[in-house]
C-alpha cells in the first residue's frame, strides 16, 4: 500500500459518517452514535473532528484548522498536514477563503458565510455528564427534556457564587428542544452559534457522537430572565498587536514582575487588521 | 513585542527528529532487529497484539522498536494500523478444546484426562537476578516429549457432564463487532468479551484483584488454564467450504465461581471466561474475572456498587488507547479556556471584595 483513500478514510466509513451527519443535521443538537474509527492521533487530540472532516471534504475544498484560534498550534499544525498529506486539499489560514474550517475551543471572529463548514472537536459531547456519569440516564433524560437538574445546577451556581460559574463549554439550547455542549469554547463564542449561516458539525471520536446545527438554527445560551447570559472576556482590555476591542484576547506574561499582555487569539482576524492597517498607513 | 507564537510546523519537525535520533541511542550499540524482539520479548509482543487487536508478531514487534519499548504506545501504533485494514469476514469460532497444548493446568482438580502440563511458566522460578543473562551465555534446548496426539477436553466439561455448570447460552448467529458498532449499553455479553479482550491488562488486573478483595466478591477457582496454538479457519461462501487460513497462540482461562441458585434454578457453578492472544495468563484470568463479575445482574446477584460489577464503568474506561489520548490531551494548549476561567475567577474576586466593602 503507497498511497491511502483520499482523506484516509475509506468510502465505506466515510459513508456511514455521512449517515450520521445527515441525521445530526436533521435533529439539531440531538448527539447520533456512530462507529468511530481508531485514527492515527490519539483519542482527545481531534479524531472526532478529524473523522467529520474527512467525511466532509471534497477535493476542490479549501481546509483551515484553528486550535485556541490560532492557525499555528501544535496540533493545529499537525491536523492540517495530515489532510494536506491525506487529501491533498488546498490549505488556508484567511477565514474568508476556507470552505471547511476544522477548530478546536474557538469560532473565527470573521462571521462566517453561506457554504462554509465549521467543524468542532469535542472532548466530552454529554452536556450533562458532570450531573449524570451515565450514558444511559443521560439518554433518557434528552428523550424525555428532562432537564431540571440543568436549571437547578445553574440556579446553585447563583446562590453560592453569584453569577452561572461557567466560562467555557457553557450550554445552549438548540431550537428549543436539546441541550446541547458547545465544546469547550469560551462563552464569549455562544452567540455566533445562533443563527449562523455556515453548517455547524460537531465530533466526538473518543465519545463515538456527533451533532450538529444547520444553518440559521436558533440557539440560546442557559440563563434566567433574572440572571441573563452575557459573553465575557477580559474586561476593559484590546489587542497588544492589532488594537482590537472586538476579538477574545489570549492572556500573555511578558515577564516575571506581573507583566502581562493581551493579544487576539483569532491569529487570522488579528493578522488581517494589521495587514489592513498598513495598507491605510501607506 | 511579543509575537505569536510561530514556528509550530518547524518545531514539531525537529522533535520527530530528535525522536528518532533518541529511539536509535547510542550509534555504537547494534541496532535491534525485529526478529530479536519478537524472539526475546515475546511476551511484550503478545500483549501488543492482544491489547492492538491484530495477531501479527511482526507488526508487534516492529511497533514496539518504534514506539521505543513503550507498550501502549505500540498498542497505539497497531490499532492505527487495524482499522485501515478491510474486513472479510468472521472467522468460525476456534476450537480451544483441539489445542495443541504447551501449558496446561487446573486448580480445581489434581490430575484430569490430558493432564497438567506446566510449560514455559514463570511460577516457582525464584525471582533472583540473573547475571549470567547479561554476558548472553549459550542455553541448551529444553527437554521434548511427544505432544499428545488427541484433543484435551476442557476441564469444566466434566462439571458440566454432570450438570453442574451453568449452560452457556449461545449467542446469536452475528458477531458483534465492536470497532465497527457504536458501544450502547447494556452491552450482550460477547460484546463485552470482547472489549475486555482489547483491555488494558493493568486496569483488568486491579478491576480482579477488587473483586477478590469484597468489591463484588465472588470467589473465583481457576477451573483451567490452557496456553497453546489452535488452527483458524473460516468459511467461505464463495468456495462452499471451510479453510484453514491462520495458527495463532492463545491463553485461555475459565474460572469456577459458586452460584446460590434461584427459585428457578438450583445451585449450581458458573463460569467466567477469558481468552487472549499470545501468552498473558495475567490477563486471562483477570478477564475470567472481570467477566463473571459483569454477569451479576443477569444472575440476579446482590449488586452493591462495586466498579467490576458495572458494566458502563468497565466498558467506558478499559481501553488503554481511549483513556490515554484523553488523559494525555491535557497537554495540549488550553489557553482559551483557561484564560475564560481567569477572567470569571477574577470578576467572583471582585464581585466579593466590593460586597464586602458594602458591608
Amino acid at each position: 500500500m503507497t498511497e491511502y483513500n483520499f482523506a484516509y478514510l475509506d468510502e465505506a466509513t466515510k459513508r456511514m459518517l455521512r449517515r450520521a451527519i445527515l441525521k445530526a443535521v436533521a435533529i439539531p443538537g440531538y448527539q447520533v452514535p456512530f462507529s468511530s474509527r481508531e485514527m492515527p492521533m490519539p483519542y482527545g487530540w481531534g479524531t472526532g473532528g478529524v473523522q467529520v472532516t474527512a467525511a466532509c471534504l471534497v477535493p476542490e475544498d479549501t481546509l483551515k484548522v484553528i486550535d485556541q484560534g490560532a492557525d499555528d498550534t501544535t496540533n493545529a499544525v499537525s491536523i492540517r498536514k495530515f489532510f494536506a498529506r491525506v487529501a491533498h486539499v488546498a490549505t488556508t489560514e484567511a477565514t474568508a477563503e476556507a470552505s471547511v474550517i476544522q477548530t478546536r475551543h474557538r469560532i473565527p471572529e470573521r462571521p462566517l458565510t453561506d457554504g462554509q463548514i465549521l467543524v468542532f472537536q469535542v472532548p466530552i459531547p454529554e452536556p450533562l455528564r458532570f450531573l449524570e456519569p451515565r450514558e444511559t440516564e443521560t439518554r433518557t433524560m434528552h428523550a424525555l427534556e428532562d432537564y431540571g437538574l440543568m436549571q437547578v445546577r445553574l440556579y446553585e451556581d447563583i446562590a453560592r457564587h453569584g453569577e452561572i460559574a461557567r466560562a467555557y463549554a457553557y450550554p445552549v439550547r438548540v431550537e428549543g428542544r436539546y441541550i446541547m455542549d458547545p465544546s469547550p469554547i469560551p462563552k464569549f463564542d455562544n452567540p455566533k452559534l445562533d443563527n449562523s449561516p455556515a453548517l455547524q458539525l460537531f465530533g466526538a471520536g473518543r465519545e463515538s457522537r456527533i451533532y450538529a446545527l444547520p444553518p440559521h438554527t436558533r440557539v440560546e445560551s442557559l440563563d434566567f430572565e433574572d440572571y441573563p447570559f452575557t459573553a465575557s472576556k477580559a474586561a476593559g482590555q484590546r489587542c497588544a498587536i492589532c488594537g482590537a476591542e472586538d476579538s477574545y484576547l489570549d492572556e500573555v506574561i511578558t515577564d516575571d514582575a506581573g507583566g502581562r499582555m493581551f493579544v487576539c487569539s483569532d491569529t487570522d482576524y488579528c493578522a488581517t487588521r494589521v495587514a489592513a492597517q498598513a495598507e491605510d498607513a501607506a | 513585542m511579543y509575537v505569536a507564537v510561530k514556528g509550530g510546523e518547524r518545531a514539531i519537525e525537529n522533535a520527530h527528529a530528535w525522536l528518532d535520533d533518541a529511539r536509535r541511542g547510542d550509534r555504537d550499540v547494534p541496532d535491534l532487529g525485529l526478529a530479536q524482539i519478537r524472539e526475546q520479548l515475546a511476551l511484550a509482543v503478545d500483549r501488543v497484539m492482544a491489547e492492538g487487536s491484530l495477531y501479527d508478531p511482526d507488526l508487534a514487534a516492529l511497533a514496539l522498536k518504534q514506539a521505543r519499548g513503550d507498550v501502549i504506545e505500540a498498542v497505539f501504533l497497531t490499532r492505527a494500523f487495524r482499522t485501515t485494514l478491510p474486513r472479510f469476514g468472521a472467522s468460525l469460532p476456534v476450537d480451544t478444546g483441539a489445542m495443541q497444548i504447551l501449558r496446561r493446568i487446573s486448580a480445581t482438580y489434581k490430575d484430569a484426562p490430558g493432564g497438567q502440563v506446566l510449560g514455559p511458566t514463570f511460577d516457582y522460578t525464584h525471582r533472583l537476578l540473573d547475571f549470567d543473562l547479561a554476558q548472553a551465555p549459550e542455553v541448551a534446548p529444553a527437554p521434548e516429549i511427544e505432544a499428545r496426539p488427541a484433543d484435551t477436553p476442557h476441564i469444566l466439561s466434566h462439571l458440566d457432564a454432570e450438570g453442574l455448570m451453568q449452560g452457556e447460552t449461545p449467542g446469536g448467529s452475528e458477531v458483534p463487532d465492536l470497532t465497527r458498532t457504536p458501544l450502547e449499553f447494556p452491552a450482550e455479553r460477547a460484546l463485552r468479551l470482547q472489549a475486555l479482550a482489547r483491555g488494558d491488562e493493568g486496569f483488568l488486573l486491579s478491576l480482579a484483584y477488587s473483586t477478590q478483595r469484597g468489591y463484588g466478591r465472588n470467589h473465583a477457582f481457576v477451573g483451567e488454564l490452557r496456553i497453546g496454538h489452535v488452527r483458524v479457519s473460516a468459511h467461505l461462501p464463495e468456495l462452499g467450504f471451510e479453510i484453514e487460513f491462520a495458527e495463532i497462540e492463545l491463553t485461555e482461562c475459565e474460572s469456577v465461581n459458586q452460584f446460590q441458585g434461584s427459585k428457578t434454578e438450583p445451585a449450581q457453578f458458573t463460569r467466567g471466561y477469558g481468552l487472549v492472544f499470545g501468552q498473558s495468563e495475567r490477563k486471562a484470568i483477570s478477564m475470567a474475572l472481570v467477566d463473571r463479575a459483569l454477569r451479576a445482574r443477569e444472575l440476579g446477584e446482590d449488586m452493591d456498587g462495586a466498579p467490576a460489577q458495572d458494566e458502563e464503568f468497565v466498558l467506558s474506561h478499559c481501553d488503554n488507547i481511549q483513556s490515554s489520548g484523553f488523559l494525555e490531551h491535557i497537554k495540549l494548549p488550553h489557553y482559551v479556556d483557561f484564560q475564560a476561567e481567569l477572567e470569571l475567577i477574577r470578576k467572583m474576586r471582585r464581585d466579593a471584595a466590593a460586597r464586602q466593602a458594602a458591608e
